[in-house]
């Protein structure tokens, strides 16, 4: 067993700081098994979110070394040995205390989304193909780590505009799910703000479940609000339909 | 009516729900669903709760692969894996209703694994006769619990998440309430209502070496027994057969059964295929009482793997089917222990994972001896009987989740208003802020891992008297350490220390019941195991225990197994056949 210094950030809305904790490090070690040690042996007030830790719930989110990570899913023995682990908390979401953000806003945002609603002819017959994507969408555990990288989140904070790639990748799942009747297109064009996404794919690249959020949700959705609303030649189709 | 002087804050509705597992969401959706007005109170985040961890599957006789299949062979099943300890009407209910339950979660938005034909894919499990087990990979709990999380959002249920229900609050012999404290700042809250329904999971983290996460300290085990409700079944915790057993930080974790029901193999350090001789017609996918014992078996009789495991080896699979059937396994083994399983076998071993106790309820309501008190899910016993078959905790979460939502909504639509006792809610408040500034405090880290220690060595897989008599005698010496602990630090903002304190006192209580039901049952049957009554015994064969709180002290009595005389010939066939 080796010894490591950890770096943790505590505090709370009224400020706070980074605290140096001596941990000891064992075999396969992950994060989470660290914050989990020092609250036991050092600081048993610790304050961190966790339900499974197994990578299955998303609650452990924290930003390790800089980088938006799982605390459960990520080993001592995957960073940069010798050196100290610096853990703070998502920075996008307002601080509660030490490692713990308040999420809530990702709640309101799903409350804001039409449910699924299956269409009246609905036969419930699907092959698995037709649902292959959308089951790669509904893998989400809701760690809500791409939203906290994502920019216009975390630059630009603009959170009353904007739904952000989790909720994307939900109604994404909504929209391709085969047996769905609602259709969600002004939804995302206007009220979601999908057209702020300028898909530089930060949310992809930190999704612990691996969903192509960028290439398999949030482009093909854009694609889909683009034929709707700025085709000239739909847009003259519908015209003409409509006029008949 | 809310009391508007009260210094707490105060909620009123006809029915909280307890737990936002998939029995507490199913409650809560078919409580608001019957028009109560519906609380839903969870200790984490919504769609955190350990229902995300279930993985194989959900059992229900949809019979899409398998045309023999139907309700009355799960309720054999279901029986012969609790060895008949069941609750006849529960396992009938759960049997015959689980196939709706899930053609309605599929109409909710789950979208499950489907068959060539575009139907509810089906797969095999341990003790399940046909395939049975509709999945989404490895995943399907977390399919349940955002399916129905979503559903709830938008019907209207009012939910309070990070919020630690502490005590229930009582008007006269009925149930009128809850209170609690967030956990995001510290203070405190309480709820009155007509009904409560608890629907809080499991026990888990009364052991050392356990699937579950913080959140299993029988919180709903320990607020109805403290209610004066009946505790049964109290002796049978299962030990799933295969938690990683390496590295050290996730020993325990859960690898999922259907990596056996995938067509995975056991072997022991010298390549044995050691269930040849444990069960030869089940093998690998025999009931999960019999597959724990034979790992611990094998493992102490120095056949073990070199992490003190057995080794599973779902490798002749091949890549492409283990990536796309068990794609959590694969990921979780890759990145946590360095194991490639499509080239390699995996290390396991039992961990504490579910228990078959829990609050005894009426099968077709959900209620419990307390009027207004209701209970679902695993924090109730009966359907499992001595021991659960995989599949069939989702399954128990929504057939009962349910009915256990409809009987509270019922309940409360007949109920006068209750009044609150402010002396139990001051009560209440002083015990939760009694944890602070106590001088030379007892460390609640440290207590909960000498319980944890406790009952891995001495209520675990393998009991017998002296170890339970040793194990009574130390929760005695914990309960007095218990009334010492305190924080050291004065924050009440999210302070996980604080919460240990509280939730301390519960795992205590189910510490308690689990090892003196485990000493009452002088026999071996199903997940109870005692090396000095190995074998079956026929008087505890029709009886289950009781635990109830008789003035303070805990007593055990035995009381006659429920049974349905109509099913009688369906249990008499499945016991001759076993016989065969």
């Amino acid at each position: 067993m080796s010894s490591r210094v950890f770096k943790v950030w505590r505090g709370d809305k009224s400020g706070g700081r980074f605290v140096d904790y001596q941990v000891q490090a064992e075999e396969g070690m992950v994060v989470l098994d660290a914050i989990h040690q020092i609250q036991r042996t050092q600081a048993p007030d610790l304050a961190c979110r966790w339900n499974c830790k197994a990578a299955k719930c998303g609650s452990c989110g924290a930003e390790v070394n800089g980088k938006p990570r799982l605390m459960c899913k990520t080993r001592l023995d995957a960073l940069p040995p010798g050196e100290v682990v610096s853990v703070r908390p998502m920075r996008s979401f307002p601080l509660i205390r030490d490692l713990v953000t308040d999420v809530s806003w990702n709640f309101q945002v799903n409350q804001k989304i039409p449910p699924f609603t299956p269409r009246p002819d609905a036969t419930w017959i699907m092959q698995q193909e037709d649902v292959d994507r959308v089951q790669e969408f509904r893998k989400c555990i809701e760690c809500f780590l791409c939203q906290n990288v994502c920019h216009v989140v975390r630059e630009h904070d603009l959170k009353q505009h904007f739904f952000g790639p989790r909720f994307f990748v939900r109604i994404a799942s909504l929209q391709m799910h085969p047996m769905d009747g609602l259709d969600r297109m002004a939804l995302l064009k206007d009220q979601a703000g999908l057209g702020l996404c300028n898909v530089t794919k930060c949310c992809t690249e930190v999704c612990p479940e691996e969903i192509h959020i960028t290439d398999n949700a949030i482009i093909p959705m854009k694609e889909r609000v683009v034929d709707r609303y700025y085709d000239p030649l739909a847009w003259l189709w519908r015209k003409i339909r409509n006029a008949r | 009516m809310t009391d508007t002087s009260s210094k707490y804050e105060m909620h009123e509705h006809d029915v909280i729900v307890i737990g936002a597992g998939g029995a507490g969401l199913r409650a809560a959706i078919e409580c608001s669903a019957q028009g109560a007005k519906t609380a839903l109170i969870c200790k984490s985040l919504l769609g955190k709760a350990h229902t995300v961890m279930a993985e194989g599957g959900i059992a229900a006789a949809l019979a899409h692969l398998d045309e023999q299949d139907n309700w009355q062979t799960h309720f054999q099943d279901t029986l012969f894996g609790g060895k008949y300890l069941n609750n006849w009407r529960m396992a009938q209910l759960h049997a015959q209703e689980a196939p709706e339950r899930v053609r309605e979660l599929e109409r909710w938005g789950a979208v499950f694994d489907r068959t060539p034909e575009g139907k509810i894919m089906q797969r095999a499990f341990g003790g399940h006769t046909w395939r049975r087990l509709a999945h989404v990979g490895d995943r399907t709990g977390l399919e349940l619990i955002r399916t129905l999380q979503d559903k709830g959002v938008h019907q209207g249920i009012d939910v309070f998440m990070e919020c630690t229900i502490t005590r229930l609050l009582k008007d006269g012999p009925r149930v009128c309430g809850a209170f609690g404290y967030w956990r995001q700042t510290g203070r405190f809250v309480v709820f009155q209502a007509k009904a409560v329904v608890l629907a809080t999971g499991g026990i888990g983290k009364c052991f050392k070496i356990t699937s579950n996460s913080w959140e299993s300290t029988g919180d709903g085990h320990a607020l109805a027994y403290q209610a004066g409700a009946q505790l049964v079944d109290m002796e049978f915790m299962q030990f799933h057969p295969t938690g990683m057993v390496w590295p050290p930080g996730v020993m325990g974790l859960l690898v999922t059964e259907a990596v056996r029901g995938e067509g995975g193999i056991l072997r022991n350090n010298q390549g044995q295929r050691f269930m040849e001789k444990y069960d030869p017609k089940r093998m690998e996918l025999s009931t999960r009482d019999v597959v724990a014992r034979a790992i611990y078996t094998e493992v102490k009789e120095g056949r073990g793997s070199p992490h003190g495991g057995c080794f599973l080896d779902i490798s002749h699979r091949g890549a492409e089917t283990i990536k796309r059937k068990l794609p959590s396994m694969y990921h979780q083994f890759k990145e946590l222990a360095d194991v490639d399983i499509t080239k390699e076998p995996m290390e396991v071993g039992p961990t504490a994972h579910y228990t078959m106790g829990g609050i005894k309820v009426d099968a077709d309501t959900g209620a419990s001896g307390v009027p207004g008190l209701y209970a679902a899910g695993e924090c109730t016993g009966g359907v499992n009987g001595a021991n659960r078959l995989g599949g069939n905790s989702l399954s128990d979460l929504i057939v009962f989740g349910q009915r256990a939502g409809a009987g509270a909504a019922a309940y409360a639509s007949q109920a006068a208003a209750p009044r609150l006792d402010q002396e139990q809610v001051e009560a209440a408040a002083r015990e939760m802020t009694s944890y602070f500034g106590r001088p030379n405090a007892e460390d609640p880290y440290r207590l909960h891992l000498d319980l944890q220690n406790t009952m891995q060595n001495l209520v675990g897989i393998f009991r017998e008297e002296k170890d339970l008599t040793t194990a009574l005698a130390r929760l005695e010496e914990f309960k007095q350490r218990a009334a010492k602990v305190g924080v050291v630090e004065g924050q009440r903002i999210y302070n996980p220390g604080w919460h240990l304190c509280r939730d301390l006192s519960n795992m205590l209580i189910c510490a308690e019941a689990i090892t003196r039901a485990a000493r009452w049952r002088k026999e071996s049957r199903g997940a109870h195991s005692r090396l000095d009554f190995p074998q079956y015994d026929d008087y505890f064969g029709e009886h289950n225990l009781v635990v109830q709180n008789d003035g303070g002290v805990m007593k055990v009595e035995p009381c006659p197994v429920v049974k349905v005389p109509e099913l009688i010939p369906l249990v008499e066939q499945r016991k001759a056949r076993e016989k065969k």
